[in-house]
């Protein structure tokens, strides 16, 4: 068994009027260790898919293992960024990233220690007594990251993390989150829509199509680019054919629709 | 430089224009204020307005320093002034608790949800007898009627406000596996206080009302005594001195929260 099992995930969204499937038949096993990212048109399931994964609700259908465990008992080993960084903005910066150790009771002198070096790895300064308000979009999303890593969780999943920044900041965060993740051996899932972003940062890549959301297809990152950040990715003669044949696949999904 | 200067200048102008609108405006204000007591004065003492009912700004005063000698009015004002505090505390309180009841069973919620609107569109006051015959004519009931006229309307402010809390903040705390009573401690709560220290201001006016109500239903100490005690003996220099007195206080009051308010909000 791998170390995520999802097998045969439905769901459906009832409302009073309409019944929804926003994901059907989907089946996706994850190793221990790997960068996985899930590509696709909005609407396809991504955020559904994130959240029934970290257990905020219950799929129509379908089970998901965490180390041969229910996903519903093992919830505090994912964390999950959402697609914004909802920092707390009653909150300082460091009650907001000691949150989830607070919660879980687990907050003590090792694991504040622990955050803080954390915040410190991130680049950021002494930032822990100022709000959130005082910080640039860039400098919050770390501020989030360090918030979800604060707990250790055995898989992190991010929701287009990148979405809302500049050019210049997104290519700098994705360096930063990829060498503290692979430091870490940290199993991680991104969603984007960026295709580079996905074939800089992972080691393989589910291309989802939508109506009702689907995997449509994988691709497996050549070993080159995997052993690169995700700027000298960017760079790599490797990195312009998958993005090539991920762009066909795409346009072929279109054409289809 | 030059137009760096220009610039200085024209900024200066500017300022001083807005002093000097400012001080017009005090000054216009002013003028209304002595406008308003002369001319009631001169009215009285010529008899163009009946002296027996609108007394005279100078009888109002005499009054005001015999019973601040006497020592009635202060002790009056503490009354009063104690059940507003205190009914307006315990309203926002309640509702805020209702509210908070509301948010937790979205089931109580929808029960409760027509019950609230007849509750809400109820003239509050006209509970009174009810409230004084229940909890004895005394503190404990007019505070209860400053405190009941402001509960309900604050719960369906309060509850409105936790229901528009951002969904993804509670996203967010249950990623870390919060429970309800975490999620409502950490998110739900502080997004909603800047609505609930509003309410205040709020509860503030209504509950001198619900007060002031009640202590002409009680009839037995405060300024709503007062008022009610004079119209009885026919003494409209004690109705009107209690009167300005009620505005000056709850004025003093309104502000105070205001301040408060600010405060509060501007340090989150
Ligand atoms: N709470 C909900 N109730 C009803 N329908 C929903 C709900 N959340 C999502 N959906 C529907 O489910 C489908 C998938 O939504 P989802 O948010 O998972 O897509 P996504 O791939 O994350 O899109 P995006 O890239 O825009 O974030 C959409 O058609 C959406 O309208
Ligand atoms: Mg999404």
């Amino acid at each position: 068994m791998s170390f995520l099992e999802i097998t045969n995930i439905h769901h459906t969204y009832f409302t009073k009027t309409s019944a929804n499937t926003a994901l059907s038949d989907v089946s996706i096993q994850i190793e221990e260790g790997e960068f996985i990212s899930f590509l696709g048109p909005s609407g396809c399931g991504k955020t559904t898919l994130l959240s029934i994964i970290a257990g905020l609700i219950a799929p129509t259908s379908g089970t998901i293992f965490l180390e041969k465990k229910p996903v519903k008992q093992s919830s505090h080993k994912i964390g999950y960024m959402l697609q914004q960084d909802y920092l707390f903005p009653w909150k300082t910066i460091e009650e907001n990233i000691f949150l989830g150790l607070k919660l879980s009771n687990r907050l003590n002198d090792d694991t504040r220690k622990y955050t803080l070096e954390l915040l410190q790895k991130m680049g950021l300064g002494p930032v822990e007594k100022l709000s959130p308000k005082q910080l640039s979009g860039g400098m919050r999303q770390r501020v989030a990251l360090v918030r979800t890593l604060a707990t250790e969780p055995k898989i992190l999943m991010l929701d287009e993390p990148f979405s809302a920044l500049d050019y210049q900041t997104k290519l700098k965060l994705e360096d930063l989150v990829s060498t503290t993740l692979k430091a870490f051996g940290k199993t991680a899932i991104l969603v984007t829509h960026d295709i580079g972003e996905a074939i800089a940062m992972s080691d393989k890549i589910y291309l989802f199509a939508a109506n009702p959301g689907r995997v449509h297809k994988t691709f497996i990152i050549p070993e080159e680019l995997r052993n690169l950040t995700p700027f000298q990715a960017r760079g790599h003669e490797q990195y312009t054919k998958v993005f090539q044949s991920i762009w066909k696949e795409l346009e072929s999904l279109e054409f289809r629709e | 430089m030059n137009s760096e200067n220009n610039t200085q200048l024209l900024h200066q102008k500017y300022i001083d224009s807005l002093k000097r609108e400012k001080k017009w405006v005090r000054f216009y204000q002013l003028l209304i204020f002595l406008l308003f007591f002369s001319t009631w004065e001169i009215a009285s003492q010529r008899n163009w307005i009946d002296p027996l009912l609108f007394s005279s700004p100078t009888k109002i005063w005499g009054l005001l320093i015999d019973k601040i000698q006497d020592g009635t009015l202060i002790a009056n004002i503490g009354i009063t002034l104690t059940e507003t505090v205190f009914g307006f505390i315990l309203g926002t309180f309640l509702g805020t608790l209702l509210a908070a009841i509301l948010w937790w069973s979205p089931f109580v919620s929808r029960v409760l949800d027509p019950y609230l609107v007849i509750l809400n569109s109820m003239p509050k006051v006209a509970l009174g007898p009810i409230l004084i015959v229940a909890l004895g004519p005394g503190f404990s009931s007019i505070i209860a009627m400053g405190a009941i006229i402001s509960i309900i309307i604050t719960t369906i402010v309060v509850y409105t406000a936790f229901k528009e809390v951002d969904p993804n903040y509670l996203k967010v705390l249950q990623t870390f596996g919060a429970t309800r009573a975490q999620s409502f401690k950490e998110a739900v709560l502080p997004a909603s206080f800047p609505t609930i220290i509003s309410t205040l201001k709020v509860n503030v006016g209504l509950s001198w009302v619900g007060v002031i109500v009640g202590e002409f239903l009680v009839a037995s100490k405060g300024l709503g005594y007062m008022i009610i005690y004079g119209f009885q003996v026919f003494n409209f220099t004690l109705v009107l001195l209690s009167l300005l007195v009620i505005a000056v206080f709850a004025t003093i009051m309104y502000q105070f929260v205001d301040f408060v308010e600010r405060k509060l909000i501007k340090d989150k």
